[in-house]
């Protein structure tokens, strides 16, 4: 699986063709999207917050999946580098109809759409889209099934760089629903990747993956020893729409054994910041005193993501650019 | 040429720059240094002419040209502009000044944080080579130089430039055939 994510997203000069997953990318590509993310940060505080690097490209937002937070932040950062953005909402579009995710990528292509930004409720279809899509054109997942979240987890990598200014030495508590989080497999990878010295998951058992323990972490139950001294803690959000079965007794109970309250987290260090990727259910993972509190990065982990998805779909469009150049005569 | 050569066009760039000033009448100009070579120069130039604003520094990566030919650079780092352009008078400063192409993406960056009254340009060495009609308001520097020779400053500390030949030079970050020095 790694080799193959390897092969598919980086040509053979090590540039980012597609950003897939944070599978099999390595620490340096990981260090590059965020020192390049790094280089945006200024461009939304200027009068004209736009810069000419993708004057001319076209990217469509493709999500068969709803989503806000993740679409405009794609199509923002899009649009600030000055690329035309479609945004597609297949669910009410062509498929509905029949049509086949092939028959809509080749449709979009004849319209010399120049990447494709992902969202889909099945695992791998960004993969799948990659697979397909013609030369030049790049592809970046923005969210598949329970696979992986790539660009929300290196915007938190972004946010955690920014406040702590490195990952060794860091330990990272994840806690909440790993079993259908996309975005935890993704921090997970990414934070081993990048070298910190502790990853937690902090969940009930029902909420926890079988194999939790192969992606290299450690587990907990209790909530007051998962977050005992960290320096990071991540909430996740409680995907009441993908449960199926009675996972939680109710979102009160959850609340009482897992819910981040200011007790809690004074547990953790005294540094230490609290992120949660929203839409934030408060009351359920978080008191609000937490989530508007000084320790809270929420807001700014959304600033962030604009510039984390600038870097990358520059890096794309860059890559596959030299690409075409490469492969005319 | 050595750390004292080059520290002595940096005297005479300072002179020139503050007759300039003089002659137009400008007060409290806005100086700008375009990474990474320009940043150097601008840092001297700033505190040689006691000015009071603080310097701005510019990557101009985002602004290239020959983004489809070459890709995303690597090692870009974040345009700082502390003070709004809206009305100023700015001196921009760069290091060499060869196809014109640098200063074309800087020129283009500085409108998009807002509308100068006026900008300056200074270089350090002014070589030929020009692609684009943009000339120097004030120079260090006039080398003779051979269409396949380069002159790159090297620095921050102690200052110094190196002329070479192309046909030496690493591939990336590199400006052989696009028209970039010094990234």
């Amino acid at each position: 699986m790694s080799l193959n994510n390897k092969t598919l997203q980086l040509d053979e000069a090590g540039r980012l063709l597609h950003f897939l997953t944070v599978d099999g990318l390595g620490r340096e590509m990981l260090t590059e999207i965020l020192d390049t993310a790094e280089g945006f940060t200024g461009v939304s505080e200027r009068t004209i917050k736009k810069v000419p690097l993708c004057r001319g490209k076209v990217v469509a937002n493709l999500f068969f999946e709803t989503s806000t937070r993740t679409r405009t932040t794609f199509e923002l950062a899009a649009k600030r580098l000055s690329a035309d953005v479609l945004n597609l909402n297949i669910s009410a579009s062509a498929t509905s109809k029949g049509e086949t995710l092939l028959d809509t990528l080749r449709n979009l292509e004849a319209m010399h759409v120049d990447m494709f930004i992902a969202r889909h409720a099945s695992s791998g279809a960004a993969h799948f889209i990659a697979q397909h899509a013609d030369p030049g054109v790049g592809v970046i997942n923005a969210g598949d099934g329970r696979h992986a979240h790539p660009t929300q987890a290196m915007l938190d990598m972004f946010t955690i760089r920014r406040h702590k200014g490195d990952f060794v030495g860091l330990r990272v508590a994840i806690v909440g629903d790993i079993l259908h989080s996309r975005v935890a497999r993704s921090q997970i990878l990414a934070l081993n990747s990048l070298g910190v010295s502790e990853v937690r998951v902090v969940a009930p058992c029902t909420l926890l993956p079988s194999d939790a323990r192969s992606l290299g972490v450690h587990v907990y139950h209790d909530m007051e020893k998962g977050v005992r001294e960290v320096d990071v803690i991540i909430m996740l959000r409680l995907q009441r729409e993908r449960m199926q079965g009675a996972l939680l007794p109710s979102e009160h109970e959850y609340f009482r054994l897992f819910g981040l309250t200011e007790q809690r987290l004074a547990l953790a260090d005294s540094q230490a910041i609290v992120m949660h990727p929203g839409p934030i259910n408060r009351g359920v993972e978080m008191d609000s005193q937490v989530a508007d509190g000084s320790k809270s990065v929420i807001l700014q982990q959304v600033s962030y993501g604009i510039a984390i998805r600038m870097a990358v779909i520059s890096m794309v469009i860059g890559a596959q650019n030299l690409r075409m150049q490469e492969m005319t005569p | 040429m050595d750390a004292d050569g080059v520290e002595s066009l940096v005297d005479v760039m300072a002179g020139k720059v503050w007759t300039l000033l003089n002659e137009r009448q400008i007060n409290d100009p806005l100086m700008i240094g375009i990474r990474t070579g320009g940043v150097w120069l601008a840092e001297r130039l700033h505190g040689e002419l006691g000015l009071k604003e603080p310097l701005g520094t510019l990557d101009i990566s985002f602004y290239r040209d020959d983004f489809t030919r070459i890709g995303m650079n690597p090692e870009v780092h974040p345009s700082d502009l502390p003070i709004p352009v809206d009305d100023r008078h700015i001196v921009l400063i760069d290091d060499v000044l060869h196809t014109g192409r640098t200063i074309r993406a800087a020129l283009n960056e500085i409108f998009d944080y807002g509308r100068p009254a006026s900008i300056i340009l200074a270089a350090l060495v002014d070589r030929s080579g020009r692609e684009l009609p943009i000339q120097p308001d004030v120079v260090g520097l006039h080398p003779e130089l051979e269409q396949d020779q380069h002159i790159t400053l090297i620095g921050p500390d102690p200052l110094g430039l190196v002329i070479g030949s192309k046909t030496n030079r690493s591939s990336r970050g590199d400006d052989q055939g696009t028209g970039y020095e010094s990234e």
